[in-house]
This record gives structure tokens, sequence and C-alpha cells, in this order.
């Protein structure tokens, strides 16, 4: 039997992981990235990587909390046994980067550090200075580069993912990709395909993340079949530098070191920040949050950040809009070797030393929750059954996806530092499953398919690219074209979505996707023609941005970094206990009601005319019950009350009718209510 | 004009040298851009891809470079700005008008092949990392605990050097790191172009990253285990001994990474290894 191989497409944190363990488990990669993988986006995370740890864990932290944390944080939409395996993981995965060398920040005993992130009461993330995500990828991209020498892996950078190969069977056969230098298109056979290419940020326009962020591969393999789910939940971070041609962000770090959010209680004072007496400034998470101050959950900073700045009109500039972080309380020294890097960053960028200004940051475009649908094997206690070929594989078969480019692992909303424990996690979990399915694929080898397949696939594209080439004038001006995208997708569905405004959003992008095909090049050459890449990946923007649209036009209820104000559910006011307690009662009411309406996943299947069809999927909530977010609502605590009582009496019930049976009370279930 | 108190020009020039392929001969081109706050030079860039017209009005292709994080933190988009190694995202359009309020002047590094414009090829840069194994050899990535307990201290020694983003700047700078290139021949595959370039590469001087790599990976308490052979490499053709100590590399590196300290700490280290190597004899 021939050789078998894997693709890897992407070599982010995800891409590199998987590459490497696939490699250890004997198996030929062909890795593929837009970029050398060295310079991948994963190297912008600065925070830092969540994990329980032996600290945390005497503290009464446990995986179990990092699992709640994070479906919590999630508002319960996501499946919860790949969630489960994943936290269980984490302490493993971070000893592994350990191992491999990562710089982690030291205790004086020589301990791994950990600082607090948002969403979670503990210090559970461990951190590299403030350059976590470049350590991290530099360490992976070093096994690779010794599996590159070994000869087992073989890269291919500067290649451009153009699409899935499918057999007659509808089986991921391989790819077809085009180097960016020659641009030549070539068809790669592959046994398995796995697709690691980050998030979709470049949809809208400006955002925190790199320029290789397009979802152009992402979108490639949902118009080839493959399903995406939750679009819609695209996370927006409350601090980022607003800038010309990117939204650089101030990580949450700056937050968990002491950081403080605040505006003059005066809108727009022109004094100096630091002038505006104490009494006079309005720390408003302080105050509105006082459980979790500066640090609550992204998409509530986020939401609050906005609405003082637009709502309450008391952004710091007039033009600009923005809100101080605050620094300047902590020692310097204390904050060049915890946050060095990222407040290099700001000064490089704004001129401005935040060590003795207070920065001015606004809310941006940060994380794609959603993704491309993938598929999972439940184990027996409730978490992955790993080695299973169906961990982390799409709807087509053959075809996987990892790391920021699935749907897996943060419901409707990420946890800080939650993301790069999941990219690495992906990629090393699908590694046994792609071992297995090659294993079961005996005869069946993509180097057994016939070479008409491969060939066809590849003229189809080179014909598709020199007919992008020989078009003539429509006009239409790619970057022009992509600046309104941006601005379309922002104004519509960041912060605060209305339906009239996203209806009216979708037939815009509808409109400037008819136009798209009505692009002149400026370059119609064929070497490194980065004209013609752009204006691909520009086409393939459209799709997701309409999947993004729909999905959000349709989800009429809040949810994580969904926000619909019409649908929002306000607290209870009530001054008598009992009418309190009867309007917490019919809160808990509608919360049920609209969990089993839309706790579900959206799932969106491109159509012939390039309409997404969406469907939802339920979520499957079998380990941890959903309970409502609570954060900062008025009248939480009557609320909170009221849905333990009940939460209380359907334990009962479930517990009295187990032991009817003679079964074990349920396993982890039972510390729903903790 | 001013903004924000600052006086600026209306508009501004930039001159790039461009080059349409390898073995193409280079020429210059200017661009007539406004002025607009918060600009870098990959801003520029951008702009200049969405109306690629010379400031005489003539279309053309737009410019090609590399990019991707816009943070300084990639490494992608090297190129001589006004005539030093840097990035061009945080290079900033109102620091660089200060040195000369009409012009600016884009070149692509020198010691690269150039691709195209100021796209070069730095696969070289990369060979150096293969050959000096800069990579912690563990025994597999099976849970066998955490990694070694390291001082504060150590981690403040290692942080540094950790960051290197191979952006190439010390090798741009460095008198004795010459342009390799290989040229293409008739039907050759891109393979067997690749497999004759790195042949060639591991001729040449490895370059002051790479030499950094190796103080960090033998100073790591595993990476030590295989300390000799990394330090072997900086004794072969094209390693330390080329070095002449101009010191160009470490004030030009964007991380500020002490690559002269390494460099010594790396003369050290051979020269203690040549003395065993002569006692083992
Ligand atoms: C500024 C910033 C800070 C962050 N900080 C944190 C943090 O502190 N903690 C945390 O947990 N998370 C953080 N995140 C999120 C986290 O960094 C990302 O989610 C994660 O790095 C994504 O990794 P990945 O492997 O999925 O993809 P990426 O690192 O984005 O890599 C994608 C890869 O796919 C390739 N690719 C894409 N398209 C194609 C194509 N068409 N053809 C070929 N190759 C392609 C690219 O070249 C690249 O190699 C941060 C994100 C940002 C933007
Ligand atoms: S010190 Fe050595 S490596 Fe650095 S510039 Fe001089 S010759 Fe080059
Ligand atoms: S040592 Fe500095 S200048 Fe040289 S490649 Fe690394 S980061 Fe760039
Ligand atoms: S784009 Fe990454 S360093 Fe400039």
């Amino acid at each position: 039997m021939a050789r078998q191989r894997v693709i890897v497409v992407g070599g982010g944190l995800a891409g590199l992981a998987a590459t490497m363990k696939l490699a250890e488990l004997g198996i030929d990669v062909d890795l593929m990235s837009l970029t050398p993988v060295k310079r991948s986006h994963s190297v912008c995370a600065q925070g830092g990587i969540n994990s329980v740890n032996d600290v945390t864990r005497q503290q009464g932290d446990t995986e179990w909390l990092h699992f709640d944390d994070t479906v919590y944080g999630g508002d319960f939409l996501q499946h919860q046994p790949p969630v489960k395996e994943m936290t269980e993981w984490g302490p493993r995965i971070i000893d592994l980067m350990d191992r491999l060398g990562v710089p982690f920040n030291r205790t004086p005993e020589g301990f791994r550090d950990q600082r607090r992130f948002g969403g979670t009461l503990f210090k559970r993330t461990a951190f590299a200075g403030a350059t976590t995500g470049q350590q991290l990828l530099y360490s992976l991209d070093e096994q690779v580069r010794r599996w590159e020498v070994a000869g087992k892996v073989t890269k291919y950078e500067f290649w451009d993912f153009l699409a899935p190969i499918l057999d007659p069977q509808g089986v991921c056969r391989g790819c077809v990709a085009q180097d960016l230098v020659t641009m030549e298109i070539r068809a790669f056979r592959a046994d398995a395909v796995i697709v690691g290419s980050g998030g979709c940020g470049l949809i809208y326009g400006r955002s925190t993340m790199s320029m290789a962020c397009t979802g152009s591969a992402a979108s490639r393999c949902y118009r080839a079949g493959a399903k995406y789910a939750n679009g819609e939940f695209i996370q927006v971070h409350p601090t980022a530098i607003p800038g010309a041609d990117k939204l650089r962000l101030m990580s949450e770090s700056a937050r968990g070191e002491g950081g403080r959010v605040w505006v003059p209680r005066r809108p727009q004072d022109p004094r100096p920040p630091r002038q505006i007496p104490e009494s006079e400034r309005y720390y408003f998470l302080e105050e509105r949050y006082p459980k979790y101050g500066n640090l609550v959950p992204r998409d509530i900073a986020t939401r609050e950040i906005f609405n003082v700045c637009t709502r309450e009109g008391l952004s710091v500039e007039a033009q600009r809009l923005a809100v101080y972080l605050d620094l300047t309380h902590i020692p310097r020294q204390i904050l060049d070797i915890k946050l060095g890097g990222i407040l290099e960053i700001y000064e490089k960028f704004q001129g401005v030393d935040p060590r003795e200004v207070p920065m001015k940051i606004f809310p941006a475009v940060h994380y794609s929750m959603g993704g491309l649908w993938v598929d999972y094997e439940k184990s027996g206690s409730g978490g992955l059954n790993v080695g299973s070929p169906r961990n982390q594989q799409t709807n087509i078969p053959g075809l996987y996806a990892i790391g920021e480019c699935d749907y897996q692992y943060h419901g409707a909303n990420r946890l800080g530092a939650n993301s790069l424990l999941s990219c690495i996690f992906s990629g090393l979990v699908v590694a046994p499953g792609v071992a297995n399915r090659l294993e079961s694929l005996h005869g069946g080898a993509a180097a057994d398919q016939p070479a008409s397949l491969y060939e066809l696939a590849r003229e189809d594209h080179q014909q598709a690219h020199q007919k992008l080439l020989r078009r003539s004038g429509g006009g239409e001006n790619p970057y022009l074209l992509h600046q309104e995208l941006g601005h379309v997708m922002t104004k519509a569905a960041t912060v605060v979505r209305y339906n009239n405004e996203l209806r009216e959003a979708y037939d815009t992008v509808c409109e400037l996707q008819s136009r798209v095909d009505k692009c002149s090049l400026s370059d119609t050459g064929n070497w490194t023609n980065q004209n013609v890449v752009f204006t691909k990946s520009l086409r393939d923007m459209f799709p997701l941005g309409r999947v993004i649209l729909k999905g959000a036009l349709q989800r009429d209820e809040c949810r994580g970094a969904h926000f619909k104000p019409d649908f929002s559910m306000p607290g209870v006011e009530g001054k008598e206990p009992a009418e309190r307690r009867r309007l917490a009662e019919a809160w808990c009411d509608r919360f049920e009601e609209n969990t089993r309406k839309w706790l579900k996943s959206t799932v969106a299947t491109h159509t012939a005319d390039g309409e997404p069809a969406l469907g939802y999927e339920d979520v499957d909530t079998s380990l941890m019950p959903p309970r409502p977010r609570l954060y900062g609502l008025i009248g939480a605590e009557v609320i909170e009350e009221a849905w333990k009582a009940r939460a209380a009496n359907k334990a009962a019930a479930a517990n009295g009718n187990a032991s009817g049976k003679g079964s074990p009370p349920a396993g982890p279930a039972a510390n729903a209510g903790a | 004009m001013s903004h924000n108190g600052h006086p600026h020009p209306a508009t501004f020039e930039i001159r790039v040298l461009r080059q349409d392929a390898p073995e193409e001969p280079s020429y210059w081109e200017r661009h007539r851009l406004d002025w607009e706050p918060d600009l870098n030079i990959t801003s520029c860039l951008q702009r200049i891809a969405a109306h690629p017209e010379t400031t005489a009005g003539k279309p053309v292709a737009p410019v090609a470079y590399e990019c991707n994080c816009l943070e300084e933190v990639c490494g992608s988009c090297t190129m001589l700005i006004n005539g030093r190694t840097r990035q061009a995202c945080s290079a900033l359009v109102d620091k660089l008008l200060e040195d000369n309020s009409t012009e600016i002047e884009l070149r692509p590094m020198s010691k690269f092949p150039v691709i195209r414009d100021l796209l070069v090829n730095r696969r070289r840069l990369f060979r150096a990392l293969e050959k000096v194994k800069a990579w912690i050899p563990v025994d597999g990535y099976y849970d066998l605990g955490p990694g070694p307990r390291q001082s504060p201290e150590e981690q403040q020694q290692e942080y540094p050097l950790s960051q290197c983003m191979s952006c190439g700047c010390c090798l741009e700078a460095c008198p004795q790191y010459t342009r390799l290139e290989v040229t293409h021949r008739e039907g050759e595959t891109e393979e067997a172009l690749a497999g004759r370039e790195r042949a060639l590469y591991d001729q040449g001087f490895l370059g002051a990253h790479a030499i950094s790599q190796v103080i960090l990976f033998n100073t790591h308490p595993t990476g030590r285990l295989n300390a000799d052979e990394r330090t072997d490499v900086l004794m072969e053709e094209g390693g330390l001994q080329v070095c002449g100590n101009a010191q160009n590399c470490v004030a030009v590196c964007p991380k500020n990474i002490p690559l002269t300290t390494s460099i010594g700490r790396a003369g050290r280290a051979t020269t203690l290894r040549a003395i065993k190597k002569w006692f083992d004899r």
C-alpha cells in the first residue's frame, strides 16, 4: 500500500500542535500556510493560557470548575463533552509546553507563576511575559522544524489553500492550493485534510487580528459543503487601541494586573487624566460589578464601555470614542516585568508611555467563536473518546477543523486565555483520531485514487484563476469593497444588534458580493500577484459575512456576545419581597422558555444560489444544566434564589426517580447547583 | 497643516525600489499619498495597493510586500526604510516625516534575494535554525510531568532571547553576512531549486540570530543536554569564526536581543569545546 499522508492547513498553534503530534505517531504531514508558520497570527496572543494548577487546586479549584467557568462564560452554547475533555487536559498541556521550553514566568521558588483573567475567581493563567502566544507558537514551531529535518514534515509556506478535493462519494481526498510566489496551482493527495486556519476578523475590515485572518480557508470548506456553525457569535474585545490599519489589542492582562477602567464624570473633561481627582472619576465597571470589578467577562466589559461612550456620552474624546485604561498607580518596575511587551506596543504605536499616562482604549472585533461544524465522540465518563476519528471531523469525511476556525469550545462567548488552550488541545486531540482513520482506510488511500480526480480539480481552479486575471474592467476596486464590507459588518453585527439593521446589512452585503465579480485587477501578471490573491480572499469573505448576519438576524435572544436589546431580559425591580419573588419566578419561567427555544447552535449550509440555509442543533448539556448568567443584573440575588430553589427541586425529583430505579446518583451533575 | 498641534504636510511621497521578479532589473517609482493621522508604512502600502498609481498618474501594479501581525511581533515586514532596516508596521509616518518632510524611501532588504518589489526570500534564515538544532529535544509529547524548575533569573535570561521573531534585521546589518542567491534553471522544479539553495546556504554565515538561539537552547536545562552538538555547528564552516564582532547586529534588533552578549558566550563555549576536543583526542 502506498504511504499515507495528511495535509495540515495552517501553522498557528492548532496546526503546529496537530503536525507535531501526527509526526510523532509516524504519519507524514504536508503543512501549508499563507505565511511562514512562525509568523502565524498566534504570535499576537499576549495574555496567557488557562488551566487548573497546584496552587488553585488547594484553593478549591478543579478541572470541573474550569469546565464550569467555560460553559457558563459561553452561555451554555457549547457541547459539554469536548469542553470537559479540554479542561481535563489543561494541566498536562501546560506541562508539555513547559517541557518544550516555553519560558513561563516563574515564582521565586522556581514554579510557574499564574495570573487571574476575566470570568474566573482563580489565578489560573500561565504566562510568558506579555508574549505568551509567541512563546507557545515558537516552541511548537521548533518541534515541527525538528520533524522537518527528520523528513516527516514537508512545509508549503506562502501557499494558499483553495479547496478540499472530494471524491464522488463526498470523501475528502486532498486539496487544491496555490503557490503565492510562482502562482502555480497544484492538487495535493491526502488521506485527511486538517484545517487550522484561524479566525475571520478581516470580514470586519479592521480588527485585532492579523492580515492572514481572512477566514478564506474556512469559507472555501463551507462552499465545498462543510457546515459552519454559530457564525453570529463574534467576540468584541473590550480594550483595543484604535489605529488606521489595525485595532491593536490591549490585553486583558492589563486589567488582570490591576488596570482600572474609568471615564471622567464630566463629559470630555479637558484636564490631563492624572489631574482629575479620584472623586471626579467614574470607575464604572467597579461600581456596577463589585464582585468581578474590572475583570467582568468580556461581553459585559465591552458593552459597558460601548454604552458609557455612546449612550451616556462619557467618551474621553468627542471625535474618537475611548475610555481610560489606567495602570499608572502600579509601580513601573512591576509593570515592566509583568506587562512589558504589551506596554511597549502601546508606546510604539501611540507614542505615549502608558506607565505615565492612562491609555485610551475602545472595543474591537477580536475572536470568532463560531466556525466549521465539527463532530466528537462522547466517552462513558462524559468526556471524549480520544482516538475516535470523529473528533474534530467536519460533516465531510476526512476533512477536519481545529483551532479558532472550529466552533467547538467557546459557545456564545470565549473566556480570556481559553483559546490558546483550545487551539493546542484540538491540535493534539485530532491526531490520534486521524491516525485511526488512516488505519481504517486500508486500500482506500488517496494514493490509490485516480489521477483524474486531482487533475480535474486543479484544472477547475486554474481556469477560474485565469478568468479572474483576464476579466476586463468592471471597474470595482477590491480594496475599497473590503472597506465597505468591514464598515457594514462592524456597524450591524458587533456589540449591539437590531433586526432592522441586520436585515439592511444583509442586503448590502449581498449587493457588495455581486460587485466583487466586477473587480478589475490592477495586476494581471502571473508572478507573486498579491492583487489576485487578495481578491480571491475577499470573494470568500462574503459567504461567511452572510452566515454571520443571517444567524444574528434569526437569533431573537441575547446570549454571550450576541446582544439584541429588543430581546433582552431586564432584571427584577419590585419593592415588596413577595412581589419580587413573583417577578423572579416569572423571570425564571421566561429564561427556561428561552432556553428551550434558543439553546441551539446555528448550523449553516451553503446552497447553490449562495443563500445560507440555517438549521439548529441541540446542545449536549448533559453534564451541567444551563443556568442564567446574572452578572450585574438588577435583582440578581432574588432571581438566583428563585433559580436555586427550582434547581434543588429538580435535583430532588431526579434523585427520587434515580433511587427508585436503584441506580447511583448522577455523577458530576450532582455538583450542578454548587 | 497641523493635527493635535503638530504640523504636517498635506501630502508626501513614497519612493519605492521595485523589481518585477528575481533576476530582473530594479527601478525607482514614486507614489504620492495624502497625509492622515496614525499612518505607518504598512498602511501606506495598503493605500498604494488600493490606488496603484505613480505620482505622475501612471497606473501600475501594486507594490508587493509582506505583512501579517501589524504589531511588530511576527517579523514579516522587514525592509529598508530611509536606509534603515526595520519593520514597516511600526515605522510611523509622522516620525519619518520629521527627518524629511517630503519623501520616504523604501527598498527591499539587500542581503536576501528579491522575489518581487519589497518581498524577499528569507529561507536561509530559517535554514540556519535547522542547522543549529534550535529546539528542545524532548522524548515525545505524552504526559511526563512538568518541565524543569527554573529560577526567575534564569527565565529572565532566556525570555529575551526567545523573543527573536526571525525578522532578519541583524543579518541585513551584518557586514559578514553576504547575499547568497541561486538562480532558477530552465525546467527546474521548486523543490530542486530549494535543495540547491539549502546547499549554498549551508556554506554561508549562520548569522547573529542563530548564534543567539544556540545560547538560548544551551542555557535551558533540557536543551543543555545536547549543547555540544549545537556548539559544534558554531565551529563549522559559516560558524562563529565568521563574525567580525562589528556589533551592528545588536544595534538594529527591534526586540533588543542582547546579540553581542550571546556571541560572547558562544565564543567562550566554542573555546572550551575546542580545548575539550583536543584533550579527548
Ligand atoms: C491580539 C490577540 C491577542 C490574543 N490573546 C490571547 C490570549 O492571551 N489568550 C488566548 O487564549 N487567546 C488569545 N487570543 C486568541 C488566540 O490568539 C487565537 O485564537 C489563536 O492564536 C488562533 O490560533 P489558530 O492556530 O487557530 O490560528 P492562527 O494562529 O490564526 O493561524 C492560522 C494559520 O492558518 C493559515 N491560513 C489561513 N488561511 C489560509 C489559507 N487560505 N491557506 C493556507 N493557510 C492559511 C495561516 O497562515 C496561519 O498559519 C488573542 C487573539 C488576538 C487577536
Ligand atoms: S557582531 Fe558578528 S554577527 Fe553581529 S554584525 Fe558584527 S559580524 Fe555580524
Ligand atoms: S535577533 Fe533580532 S534582529 Fe535578528 S532576527 Fe531575531 S529579532 Fe530580528
Ligand atoms: S507585520 Fe508583523 S512585524 Fe510587521
